[in-house]
């Protein structure tokens, strides 16, 4: 489904990413870890070419991120969840998850509406459809972007760090609507620190270091005996409060 | 100085209102003309290809260096040598303060549209949307929200500056004040008369926009 092949970027002099190698299957939920600054950012949005990369190719369903023209096709099938949400606040919730799909899929007013209605019983936001964001909490307004991704009928959907700007007492809402996403089947790149989830909810767990990947394994092995010794530091500095 | 006769503007009303309506036509297709202008320019201005950008700077500093009353002079007397008939004051008018307002506009719209987070035009080229079309619904929207009073306030200097027409033998309101002014000897009925039209005038278009602002309040 993703295939991200020798991908490295520069900012000026300094290095992000450092032939980073990586493949997602369909279906699978990946979690992207490691300290700030190694680069996961970066490489998320690299799939869908928000962060161009200077060397390397990516593949998503077919379709070449640096290929212009299949960019803008690639954008309309992978959703991605921001960590400051980007709603628009100009606009309800209804016409936030309304517009893209009527402006870039041309869908009917009404058809539009009525598939953001039935996501946004989903994300469980039925009575605040003509609520603006600032109306709402942080956790709505991230499951309310949620639900914007989804109406784009979207086969991946990519989240970075979609919790880390919520007070904590909402990150469990937020969490909850990604896991029941998950458990649909979608195909999911999640840049996290909530390392509850990624035990829980992922099947493999890339942990980056300096622009790196470093290791790529399941939860469980991860956690339990993490291979190499930033790894180990970096599990040992977050899991011990 | 005597008493206050009133009945020297009544006489005259007719003759200012032909001015009044010269005023507001000009500023009007002015307004117009320099928020549409003044839209491109700041695209242009914002372009990620150099040259672009660098043609729109050079057009902005230029016309924000020259008063505007050399602007009117110059079109008014270049175009025509340029073309080889005359252009008339009127349309030579238009088009100076349209040229002129674009560069103050370009401005206005530019500050705005870079005062909207960058994220909400990731957000929007991330659900597909071609740059053009995340400025058009995403990010012009709010960015004009944003600029409202000070679009007003620049619209209202643009009124106000119309005066300065009289150069090219225009007669708008200040013109045909003064004219009636001289010829009725009439001066200080004249001008008091000129200061509440402009205030009644500029006041009662900022209370307006101020009330299609509450409409969007929220």
């Amino acid at each position: 489904m993703i295939e991200i092949r020798d991908v490295s970027k520069w900012y000026g002099s300094f290095q992000v990413l450092k032939s980073c190698s990586v493949s997602v299957a369909r279906g699978e939920v990946v979690v992207v870890c490691g300290p700030s600054g190694s680069g996961k950012s970066t490489l998320i949005k690299g799939v869908n070419g928000l962060e161009p990369c200077d060397e390397g190719e990516i593949v998503v369903d077919g379709l070449n991120v640096g290929v212009k023209a299949d960019l803008r096709v690639l954008r309309t099938r992978v959703g991605m969840v921001f960590q400051n949400f980007e709603l628009y606040p100009h606009l309800n919730v209804l016409d936030n998850i309304c517009l893209a799909p009527m402006v870039v899929l041309k869908r009917k007013r009404e058809e539009a509406e009525a598939r953001a209605r039935t996501l946004l019983g989903r994300v469980g936001l039925t009575d605040h459809a003509l609520k603006f964001p600032a109306q709402l909490s942080g956790g709505q307004q991230q499951r309310v972007a949620i639900a914007r991704s989804l109406a784009m009928d979207p086969v991946v959907m990519l989240f970075d760090e979609p919790t880390s700007a919520l007070d904590p007492e909402m990150i469990k809402e937020v969490l909850d609507v990604m896991s029941d996403l998950a458990r649909d089947g979608m195909t999911m790149i999640v840049v996290t620190h909530e390392m509850g989830f990624a035990r829980r909810v992922a099947d493999r767990i890339i942990f980056m270091d300096a622009g790196e990947i470093v290791e790529v394994r399941p939860p469980e092995a991860f956690f339990t005996a993490p291979e190499s010794e930033r790894a180990r530091a970096f599990l040992s500095k977050i899991l011990e409060h | 100085m005597g008493h206050l006769d009133v009945n020297v503007i009544l006489r005259n009303l007719p003759y200012l209102w032909e001015g009044l309506q010269l005023s507001f036509l000009l500023a009007a297709i002015a307004i117009a003309g320099g928020i549409f202008f003044g839209l491109i320019m700041a695209l242009l201005r914002m372009s990620s290809i150099r040259p672009v950008a660098w043609i729109a700077l050079g057009y902005v500093n230029f016309f924000r260096s020259v008063p505007l009353i050399l602007v009117i002079f110059w079109i008014y007397f270049l175009v025509p040598l340029l073309l080889g008939h005359a252009t008339g004051p009127f349309l030579s008018a238009v088009v100076a303060f349209t040229m002129f307002e674009t560069a103050y506009y370009c401005e206005i719209i530019r500050a705005g549209v870079q005062s909207t987070p960058k994220g909400q035009i990731s957000a929007g080229v991330a659900s597909g949307m071609t740059w053009l079309q995340a400025m058009r619904h995403i990010v012009m929207p709010q960015a004009f929200r944003k600029m409202r009073p000070i679009l007003l306030t620049q619209s209202i200097i643009l009124f106000q500056d119309t005066s300065l027409v009289y150069v090219v033998t225009l007669r708008d309101f200040m013109t045909s004040v003064s004219t009636v002014a001289s010829q009725e000897l009439r001066m200080v009925e004249l001008y008091l008369f000129a200061g509440a039209a402009y205030f009644a005038i500029c006041f009662a278009g900022s209370r307006l926009i101020n009330r299609l602002d509450g409409g969007f309040r929220r």
